[in-house]
């Protein structure tokens, strides 16, 4: 059998092979949040729909944070109501929302700094794990099994995030840059419908920037999971982003396409900047 | 597990290929560990009956898609069992594999894809699928492309494109519907075929395609076991690139032969780790890793206390008395053996144990010439380090140091089974069973470098010193004189520099000058911890490559490198004049350095020609530079800086030079 002809047409770039962006899975409605006499919200509505990649922007004390705290279930807002795949979610904690499908990163960030990098990304599995404290103390039986099982799905997440080197160093003495991918790591190893990233490439170095904007990607193609980050860097947001919400002093200024955001005249004179 | 002290070494018709060495151990040692990889963090490891099992269903995999006798299969990624399996799958077919180097660019790897005319092309990952995607257009034989890791590639669309997952699928079903054929190939092959195709880096002009046989591989590998007593209980980590002809005798030829474990690392970045989990007994690298290790020891001694710095010292220096002696089998006295007992509980077993060098019995290093101090750190602490010469041609071996004679000056006697004569010319020429074949389509070019009676240049110029050892001076073509007659040797020069360990790569120059004058790149990690401990901030390369403080340090060395230089009367109107540090490291992507990083004096000397002159015109302080760069996925960029250029002092030569130096 000679081997298949060679197409002239064959397509030499690879194809996108992007999911396509389902319908709505987190809907946020007339969210306000009020810490005192200080508003951080105000009457913000927005969808996030599935597998797509959701861009929170807008200039310093924005409310950026505040909303996906409020998302994560770690603020409750005085009004609005969040809805999440089409069921009304109540006064959540975080755990609750992390056993429902939500992880997080966070801004400055929040690992254990004593514990490993594969230590703290098996922390990331911790809703999934069914033994109870006394059987993983003796590592017997059913403990033991979780233990590998657990191990082998952290070990495919390091062997994606290319971090196999630093696995065993503490944390705290990794650099910024592998410290964040190291928390990328650990929310992924909760197995997260949906990935809130907090300011996920501040601090980093354009090749930083370059290898975090990659892995986002691969992330949001592998595995299909829907992501919402919070960001600074333009040319981020406009390359990566499916759809962008501008805030700016706890209103939304603007939802839409990054297209449709960079032109629009209010986020330009609020954060962008004239041309 | 029994030790076989040697297999037999002689070349019976039996084994004469490295797919009948594969079927001797598969059936007289099947459960004997053969191949080891690290892969999510665990030691797998493969016996030889499950590496010959795994060999035959690629091997039919091939078959079923079309591979036949004189095919080429390209061979393009890190060391992965996956990927030597395919190399010998292939030569079960009576194919020849042609192992690439993997960090080439698109274009590059078009070239040996081309001339070459692979049919088949195996590879690593998502990463050389996309170069070779890019290039297939121009590679008019390639029809099918093998990936080992499917990440990344689940939407690909080409029907060419198969995993080797897919590929074990359908030798499955091809040797249940041929279940000898495949064992009937693989006995027709003999000692002659040509086993492997490697391109050479090629310093100057195009690679070339040197063809070599089992015999050429496996009767050098024979020889050199038989030499070192290697036996069948040796760990060897298999970490350099597979296009070179090293790691095919190391990993390969001599794994087959004494049926010792092969072992590949997780990643390029956990080298050190796997080599410390492994701890290797034969080793091979090239001096650059030797000075990289010892670099990074120095630099965490100066973190520690003082109290272990002391010991640390201390320990060295009976090291350097005593250690080395020891190692060569001389006569020590008991006191200092006590004294060296003592030293090796305390710091040298821990410091090899943290290198990953505990179980040394043999480490080889050649390509360039290594720093005498590096080497006797070495050998001081026990560890077996020897100089060898070869290149792709004879097989690798062309000359090795025998234990007992190891100098750091000299690359040894000429190995078991090679003769060696000098040229009038100065050029080194050998002859032995490991001769190539010939460069593959250039029947021309292997004219001139064979002749008739099988005698090979080497292109390097040498001779014998009153041991009896071979000692290498330069290449022969860039043996250069300057304007008062006297010889200049760039590498010679290049050499002394870089021995310092603040100077990682440097190009003299000097052929039809008055003197000589050097680019200077500086090794960013000893640099910059030099500079750390003096305050001194940097934001990289080219600012730190700028700073007064850092051409301050740098002249110290070419100084003590001239003053070195003075004592030699053949050599001291050779002294560098002036210098400059290069704003950004000399880069094998950019066409500066061959992918084995040897420096391609030609090339450098037509890009930076502007450079170069204003070192040799004494009244410009400085020159601005602006180069192309390539990254790493083919893109261009463009840097530029203004480069000072440094006077160094030259000392007064010994005896009086024919011309005043300066």
């Amino acid at each position: 059998m000679s081997a298949p002809p060679l197409s002239s047409t064959a397509s030499a770039a690879a194809p996108s092979g992007k999911r396509p962006i389902g319908d709505v899975i987190l809907s946020v409605q007339n969210i306000s949040l009020r810490f005192g006499g200080v508003r951080a919200l105000t009457n913000i509505s927005f969808d996030v729909r599935q597998h797509e990649v959701l861009a929170i922007i807008g200039p310093n004390g924005a409310g950026k944070s505040s909303m996906l705290n409020v998302i994560n279930g770690f603020y409750h807002p005085q009004e609005g109501k969040v809805f999440h795949k089409g069921k009304e979610r109540l006064k959540m904690k975080p755990h609750d929302a992390a056993r429902a499908g939500i992880a997080r990163t966070f801004q400055n960030i929040a690992l254990f700094k004593g514990m490993s990098a594969l230590d703290n990304i098996m922390t990331g599995r911790n809703t999934m794990m069914k033994s109870s404290l006394l059987d993983q103390m003796l590592y017997w039986g059913r403990a033991q099994k979780e233990e590998i099982a657990h191990r082998e799905f952290c070990e495919r997440i390091i062997d994606f995030l290319e971090i196999e080197a630093i696995r065993k160093t503490p944390v705290g003495r990794l650099p910024y840059g592998l410290q964040k991918r190291v928390e990328l790591g650990r929310a992924l190893a909760a197995q997260p419908e949906i990935l809130l990233l907090d300011e996920p490439m501040a601090g980093m170095n354009v090749e930083e920037k370059e290898d975090m904007c990659r892995f986002i990607l691969d992330v949001n193609d592998e595995f299909g999971t829907t992501m919402v980050l919070i960001e600074h860097d333009m040319g981020v947001v406009m390359d990566i982003s499916d759809r962008v919400v501008v805030l700016d002093y706890g209103r939304k200024l603007a939802d839409g396409t990054p297209h449709e955001v960079r032109s629009n005249p209010d986020v330009i004179a609020a954060y962008l900047g004239g041309h | 597990m029994s030790t076989q002290a040697h297999p037999s070494i002689t070349t019976t018709r039996a084994m004469d290929t490295l797919p009948k060495l594969l079927h001797h151990h598969a059936h007289t040692r099947p459960s004997h560990p053969a191949m080891r990889e690290k892969d999510y963090g665990i030691w797998q490891t493969w016996s030889w009956k499950q590496v010959y099992d795994e060999v035959l269903l690629l091997a039919g995999g091939l078959a079923a898609l079309g591979f036949r006798r004189g095919h080429t299969l390209a061979i393009v990624g890190d060391n992965r069992p996956q990927l030597y399996w395919s190399m010998v799958a292939a030569q079960v077919l009576g194919g020849t594999p042609v192992p690439v180097y993997q960090d080439s660019v698109a274009s590059e790897m078009q070239f040996v894809l081309e001339h070459a005319e692979a049919h088949f092309a195996v590879v690593e990952d998502q990463e050389q699928v996309d170069k070779l995607l890019e290039v297939i257009d121009r590679c008019p034989s390639l029809g099918t492309i093998l990936y080992e890791d499917p990440r990344g590639l689940r939407d690909y669309q080409q029907p060419f494109l198969h995993s080797l997952d897919a590929l074990r699928e359908k030798g499955r079903e091809f040797i249940a519907c041929h279940p000898t054929f495949l064992e009937q190939e693989l006995q027709q092959g003999k000692g002659s075929d040509i086993g492997v195709m490697l391109y050479t880096s090629g310093t100057t002009g195009k690679p070339k395609g040197v063809m070599l046989s089992f015999d050429n591989v496996l009767i050098t590998a024979r020889n050199n076991v038989e030499m070192e007593g290697l036996t069948a209980d040796e760990e060897v980590l298999a970490y350099l690139p597979m296009a070179w002809v090293g790691d095919h005798l190391f990993s390969m030829a001599q794994a087959y032969v004494c049926g010792f474990t092969v072992s590949c690392p997780e990643s390029g970045e956990t080298l050190l780790t796997d080599l410390r989990e492994l701890g290797p007994t034969y080793f091979f690298a090239p001096p650059r890793i030797y000075e990289n290790i010892l670099t990074t020891v120095m630099i965490r001694m100066e973190d520690a206390s003082r109290a272990k710095q002391w010991m640390f010292k201390a320990a060295l220096e009976l090291a350097r008395k005593v250690g080395v002696r020891i190692l060569d089998g001389e006569a020590v006295s008991a006191v200092e053996r006590l004294k060296y007992w003592l030293g090796a509980l305390l710091v040298y077993g821990p410091l090899k144990n943290v290198l990953g060098f505990s179980r040394i019995r043999l480490a080889y290093t050649a390509g360039e010439a290594i720093g005498p101090e590096i080497f006797s750190f070495y050998r001081a602490l026990g560890i077996n380090i020897k100089q060898i010469y070869g290149s792709t041609e004879a097989s690798v071996f062309i000359c090795v140091q025998p234990n007992g004679q190891v100098f750091s000056d000299t690359v040894g006697l000429p190995a078991p089974g090679v003769e060696i004569r000098i040229a009038e010319s100065g050029e080194v020429m050998f002859r032995s069973p490991g001769v190539f074949h010939a460069y593959f389509k250039q029947p021309d070019k292997t004219a001139e470098e064979k002749t008739a009676d099988g005698w090979v240049h080497t292109g390097d110029a040498g001779l014998f010193d009153e041991r009896g050892h071979l000692k290498i001076i330069d290449r022969a073509k860039d043996l250069g004189r300057l304007t008062n007659g006297g010889m200049f040797p760039p590498k010679y020069l290049e050499n002394k520099l870089k021995f310092f360990p603040f100077i990682k790569e440097a190009v003299a120059f000097g052929d039809q000058r008055d003197h000589a004058c050097a680019f200077v790149n500086i090794d960013l990690e000893a640099v910059g911890n030099w500079a750390e401990r003096r305050g001194l901030p940097y934001s990289g390369f080219q600012d730190l490559a700028a700073r007064d403080e850092v051409y301050e340090l740098i002249r110290d060395c070419v100084n003590q490198v001239n003053a070195d230089l003075a004592r030699d009367p053949l050599l001291s109107s050779c002294q560098i004049h002036r210098f400059l540090l290069l704003h950004k490291q000399l880069d094998a992507d950019d066409g500066e350095l061959t992918r084995t990083r040897k420096v391609r004096r030609r090339f450098i000397a037509e890009r930076y020609a502007e450079q170069i002159e204003a070192l040799y015109d004494r009244s410009r302080p400085s020159v601005h530079v602006s180069t192309e760069v390539t990254f790493e996925d083919g893109r261009k960029g463009k840097v530029e800086a203004d480069l000072r250029l440094a006077d160094a002092e030259v000392t007064a030569a010994a005896t009086a030079p024919l011309r005043k130096a300066g």
